[in-house]
């Protein structure tokens, strides 16, 4: 099974967000950089994967040269060779953008599924997985907590968390998968695994490598664009609420949410 | 030139879901400002039309219905092929649909085959002064928000939020003209297929749709312990949350995690037990309209964000607030 994960570098969780000068982008200096925490789960599947049905497993992503180091950690997961899409035409893109240029990549590649995470932690999007599906013209089954590939290897099973419930959904191979947290429990880099994951394959490609038009991908590319970041709206603290005992304290406190906050 | 707005409708087992009427009110919203006209899509099985004309009293000028028993249910493939076609044929300016995970689903696959923006989860919708869509959307789980603007000439398509949109006053002197439209699917397209559905039955709403969320964190210090908070949850008719402390303990499952790399929540109240509130759960859950902590350590950061407060041990508080809360509720 030819396995392809995408994979996008992003700001570590702990991370302060502030907003630069011109007040269209975060300050980027000085950030830890991180795998994409839901690309993680791909990894790892992606691995159980091989490890059941054989085959090998590659690593894309479009990113500047530092987001080599997320596909470093992805080889010395186990993965057995990276692609990164690096040109400066892909820069300042939107998600739809990105999932171009991933597109025209994965063509040149064997894939039988597909992994996306089911969102970036930074641009909070959520449509990369989708619309990489379309411009492949496969199916995509978004959001998934368990995946069984069928024997014949023509077509997966995968159960999805909606509102309300759990949807089990089959789709024909090749197919693009996103996947949320539960799916599995990501393993650590081992030490020969890092050491190993320095020889590995990783490429890199620019848009002209993959014959992609400069004007369809990046900035250039992008329907949609950042006018104005502004920081969340400010919450003060509020009151904490003093009494003598227990029964004082949570009696003001249900009659604040009652009568003041109007809440229940 | 006035613009015109389509939303699409959001169904579960026939029954129209709150996400639709959010996103119907705000479209009627923009429209009155652009002079436009407001579109519904509904997709179902047979009798969804049933539906439609309500749609009127809450702004839908008209309900394009499309119902066949392939409909039934929500999947990728039939949903878009047929949503494609009719927005095509439609070509309103806007699209609003709800950023529920249906309409996540759908909308991604949607704007990549119509070429279109996709601003997604978003929490307000304004115009600018050519009547061109603005979107703000959090990032970072809500450490920043991002104002959004389209490229010109594309077809500017938002996702909202549940929860975040007020659903308008209906008027019932308005009505929806519906139009049934018939559905030809191409069965060699659709490379998908719906096997099951498992229903919740705890009867609780999910996460990103609930009113009121009761949420244990570390504090909790067992598993077995978040039985007070699903009983103080049970009378506020509240969902029970976690932290990822909590989550990565295995004391919850992934499914309830509120947090930067879980749900991002916009409930009315969020009461925080036992969370010392980390960068990362703060951005999750500060779009709360009203937050309360209970925790041990007045130092924690939770205190900073919470409207209310109370120091001291959950476990002596949880249950008499439960009580309390009981007494206010039948009175």
């Amino acid at each position: 099974m030819d396995i392809i994960v995408c994979i996008k570098q992003v700001p570590d969780t702990e991370t302060q967000i502030k907003i630069d000068s011109a007040g269209t982008d975060v300050v980027k200096d000085d950030i830890k950089w991180i795998m994409n925490p839901y690309d993680e789960f791909g990894v790892e599947e992606a691995l159980r994967l091989k490890e059941k049905h054989g085959g090998s497993v590659t690593v894309v992503s479009v990113g500047p040269k530092r987001a080599t180091e997320a596909i470093r950690t992805a080889l010395a997961m186990g993965a057995d060779k990276g692609m990164l899409l690096n040109d400066q035409a892909f820069e300042n893109g939107d998600s739809f953008s990105a999932a171009k240029a991933l597109a025209a990549a994965i063509k040149t590649l064997p894939h039988s599924v597909i992994f996306c995470g089911q969102r970036a932690i930074d641009d909070d999007n959520a449509t990369a997985g989708a619309a990489l599906a379309h411009y492949l013209g496969i199916p995509q089954v978004c959001v998934v907590t368990k995946v069984e590939v069928a024997s014949d290897g023509a077509s997966l099973t995968a159960t999805r968390p909606v509102e309300g419930g759990n949807l089990l959904i089959r789709a024909q191979l090749p197919c693009v998968l996103t996947t949320q947290k539960g799916l599995n429990e990501p393993r650590y880099a081992s030490l020969p695994g890092i050491m190993k994951a320095k020889k590995k394959p990783l490429e890199e490609k620019s848009a002209g490598d993959l014959g992609l038009d400069p004007s369809t991908v990046g900035a250039a590319g992008s329907k949609t664009r950042i006018r104005k970041l502004t920081p969340p709206p400010t919450r003060k603290a509020g009151q904490i609420v003093q009494g003598e005992t227990v029964e004082e304290k949570s009696a003001k406190l249900v009659k604040l949410l009652h009568d003041e906050a109007k809440v229940v | 030139m006035a613009k015109n707005i389509c939303t699409i409708a959001e169904q579960r087992n026939g029954e129209l879901r709150k996400i639709t009427y959010e996103t119907v009110s705000e479209a009627r919203r923009l429209a009155d400002r652009t002079g436009g006209s407001v579109t519904t899509i509904l997709l179902g099985g047979p009798g969804i039309g049933s539906k439609a004309a309500g749609l009127g009293a809450y702004g839908a000028d008209a309900v394009i219905v499309a119902e066949d028993e392939a409909l039934s249910k929500y999947t990728t493939d039939a949903y878009c092929q047929v949503i494609a076609a009719l927005v095509k044929e439609k070509s309103p300016s806007i699209l609003i649909m709800g950023a529920s995970s249906e309409g996540k689903d759908l909308s991604s696959r949607l704007a990549a085959a119509l070429d279109a923006g996709l601003a997604m989860d978003c929490t307000a919708l304004d115009l600018d002064d050519n009547q061109n869509l603005v979107a703000t959307r959090p990032m970072y789980a809500g450490k920043v928000f991002a104002e959004t603007k389209f490229a010109d000439g594309c077809l500017q398509m938002a996702t909202t939020r549940p929860n975040v949109i007020s659903v308008a006053e209906p008027d019932q002197s308005r009505s929806a003209a519906v139009e049934k439209t018939p559905v030809s699917l191409d069965a060699g397209s659709l490379k998908t297929e719906l096997l099951d559905v498992m229903a919740d039955t705890s009867g609780k709403a999910d996460l990103t749709e609930a009113e009121i969320i009761v949420s244990g964190g570390r504090g909790m210090k067992d598993g077995e312990n978040f039985r007070i908070l699903e009983e103080l949850a049970d009378v506020l008719g509240a969902t029970v949350g976690a932290s990822r402390s909590a989550v990565d303990a295995g004391w919850r499952p992934h499914r309830d995690q509120v947090g930067q790399t879980g749900k991002v929540v916009t409930p009315n109240l969020y009461i925080a037990c036992g969370i010392s509130g980390s960068i990362q759960h703060l951005a999750g859950m500060a779009s709360s309209k009203v937050i309360v902590a209970i925790n041990k350590d007045p130092d924690a950061p939770i205190f900073q964000k919470a409207d209310y407060g109370i120091v001291g041990d959950l476990f002596d508080y949880v249950p008499v607030l439960t009580e309390e809360f009981k007494k206010i509720k039948s009175e």
